[in-house]
């Protein structure tokens, strides 16, 4: 029969030192609410940059790659050298049969949307002032489907833009710039030269100024005619895949099967992710030292109950303990001032997250963007309790190897 | 008495110490310890007689020589196995009382029960309180160790060592710190047990009034057994 011996022994030595203890474990609960607040905040702050890069760009987008030429005539047989000026072939950035590329791609597995897109340069004049920009040719239904641009739209409507052929939906920058409002003219001029009235059906605002200075939207057919080009002419198509985070890994075949360029939204915005890394780099640093430290604090402890109790380990030892029960008695004080910290932490953490979400941070974020993480819950606890473990494994070993005889001959 | 048997076997022990020089603590030492015997160890300061003790506690296991318990050499055994040894066979009664401070008498007394896990609970702590009664200690039981006088802590430590009904009782100095009326209460219990229930006892003392008492006294001298006998009318008998 196994008595619980063990535990009440080390129950007993930390009842005795509730102050003590406490502390501990308040340095344990720190840590962990550190750990979990910080790192939620930080994923929660990935996941509102990323939604606001969804909100104008797709997953993958294929699109023709500008094409250098080649010399006509390769080196002869006769050791010719022929002089040759490689610049880009004036070839148009048009995708050709884009209707069976978009049917081939919407039937691949975890393709959630598939929408083709005419990208315009153009100037937006309004009198003498003028902004330039690209206006994006869309079937903007489709687009909505893919983008939500409705949950950024401020002003208009997205049907106005369907049943209204010179139509376009401006980013509130421009609109600012040239000083129009809803259902105002401006006129937009194609870089091959095409001139239009438009009306403004629209006005959006996505969060990120440069978009916001620069895009509009308008008809796939208006954007044709402003390239000078017939009703198949599409320069790109955007593709949504399930998990954006695995964009990358369709980029192979959807290159192979549409013979065009692919390139994923990672790709396309590589600064700006690896800012993102280093971001979760430092705070996941910060909160693991923050943890380590909390470590220390169990250590300390364990030390000087444990240099406080030596007479008592030499008559535990005498009794007929064995150094894996003295090990076994402080290892579960440690792990019962971590258990402690742990649940104190949880329930800490996730009252700051619930009142930080209600406090307003405004601009493009709005509300703070935590979330109730699960991961950083669980890997939490997980580091929490083995900091504590290590913490009371060290001095519990010293603790074990005490040799009783030393003791009693003092 | 029937045939003796005897409890521990010392045969031809010798450690040294090595600090700060080589020298030998003791040296050549062999005897035995019967059923039910009273045996103290007598010796002038650095004689190496707590040394010895020490050695047939099983606690210092740095020793030439074998040392046989209840039948079984246990010279080489490891630490674990020597605890559980200890934990069953053995009690010990030190001269610093040695109670654990923040436990009551009764858990102190239980503790050592708890660990061998041979019974529930509840005949544990039914047991304890027998044996804290037989000290006179019952009405003491639920106390804190650190709220009691030196020479009840000295009977509780006694009660400890007896709750897992040991072969040997091992005591350095058990009355060195009390005084004469409870010198006296302790030497009667210790010499009850041998006879009531056959235990034997090994004690280290400087008390010669203690030694005169027993049944019988080993003296050492710079390591050495140099008197070995039976004491009959507080004399010695080789």
């Amino acid at each position: 029969m196994r008595l619980p011996v063990n535990a009440e022994i080390a129950f007993t030595h930390l009842i005795t030192r509730k102050k003590q203890t406490l502390v501990a474990a308040m340095g344990v609960m720190i840590g962990i609410t550190v750990f979990i607040f910080l790192n939620s905040l930080m994923r929660g702050f990935d996941r509102s940059a990323n939604d606001s890069i969804f909100r104008t760009m797709p997953h993958i987008r294929i699109y023709k790659e500008d094409e250098i030429s080649k010399p006509l005539q390769e080196k002869n047989e006769k050791q010719e050298y022929v002089i040759v000026n490689p610049k880009i072939a004036n070839t148009t950035k048009n995708l050709i049969n884009p209707e069976q590329l978009i049917r081939i791609l919407k039937k691949q597995p975890d393709v959630v949307a598939v929408a083709p897109d005419v990208a315009v340069s153009v100037f937006y004049n309004n009198g003498e002032s003028q902004v330039n920009g690209i206006a994006s040719g869309v079937n903007i239904m489709e687009q909505n489907k893919m983008f939500n641009i409705e949950s950024f739209l401020l002003d208009g409507s997205l049907r106005e833009l369907e049943a209204t052929q010179n139509g376009i939906i401006l980013g509130v920058g421009i609109a600012e710039k040239l000083n129009v409002r809803l259902n105002d003219n401006i006129t937009i001029t194609s870089s091959k030269g095409k001139r239009k009235v438009m009306k403004i059906v629209g006005l959006f605002k996505s969060n990120n100024a440069a978009i916001d200075k620069s895009k509009s939207y308008i008809n796939v057919a208006m954007a044709q005619q402003l390239m000078n080009e017939r009703p198949t002419y599409v320069t790109d198509i955007f593709v949504n895949v399930k998990d954006p985070e695995k964009a990358a890994e369709y980029i192979a075949s959807f290159q192979q099967m549409t013979g065009y360029s692919a390139e994923d939204w990672k790709k396309a915005n590589e600064q700006i992710l690896a800012s993102y890394k280093i971001r979760a780099i430092m705070s996941f640093a910060i909160s693991v030292s923050i943890l380590l430290v909390a470590g220390f604090g169990i250590y300390n402890i364990l030390n000087m109950i444990i240099m406080e109790k030596l007479n008592d380990i030499a008559i535990l030892k005498a009794m007929g303990f064995p150094g894996v029960d003295v090990v076994r008695i402080f290892v579960m004080q440690a792990v019962i001032i971590g258990v402690m910290g742990v649940t104190l932490g949880l329930v800490l953490s996730t009252t700051v997250i619930t009142l930080m979400q209600k406090v307003y941070v405004g601009g493009d974020i709005g509300y703070f963007p935590v979330q109730y993480e699960s991961r950083y819950y669980i890997s939490g606890i997980v580091f929490g309790l083995a900091i504590s473990f290590a913490a009371g494994y060290i001095p519990a070993r010293k603790a074990a190897d005490v040799d009783p005889v030393s003791i009693f001959r003092k | 008495m029937n045939e003796k048997k005897a409890i521990l076997q010392a045969r031809q022990i010798g450690k040294y110490f090595h600090d700060p020089v080589t020298f030998k603590v003791l040296d050549n030492i062999s005897f035995e310890a019967y059923q039910g015997e009273f045996l103290t160890i007598v010796g002038k300061s650095g004689c190496g007689k707590s040394t010895l003790l020490y050695v047939l506690s099983t606690m210092d296991t740095d020793f030439e020589g074998e040392l046989w318990i209840d039948g079984q050499n246990i010279s080489r055994w490891s630490q674990d196995k020597l605890a559980l040894i200890r934990n069953e066979k053995i009690g010990f009664v030190f001269q610093f009382h040695y109670l654990l401070q923040e436990f009551s008498c009764l858990k102190n007394v239980m503790l050592p029960a708890m660990k061998l896990g041979k019974y529930s609970l509840e005949e544990i702590e039914h047991k304890a309180y027998e044996k804290l009664d037989l000290l006179g200690l019952k009405d003491q039981a639920l106390k804190p160790a650190s709220k009691l006088s030196g020479g009840q802590q000295q009977r509780v430590a006694i009660a400890r060592a007896l709750i897992n009904d040991p072969l040997i009782i091992m005591g350095d100095e058990p009355t060195g710190n009390l005084d004469s009326r409870n010198s006296k209460l302790v030497f009667d219990i210790l010499r009850d047990l041998t006879r009531t229930y056959h235990q034997t006892i090994i004690a280290v003392t400087h008390d010669n009034d203690f030694a005169k008492n027993s049944d019988r006294t080993i003296e050492m001298e710079d390591g050495k057994i140099i008197h070995d006998g039976f004491v009959r009318n507080g004399n010695i008998i080789v």
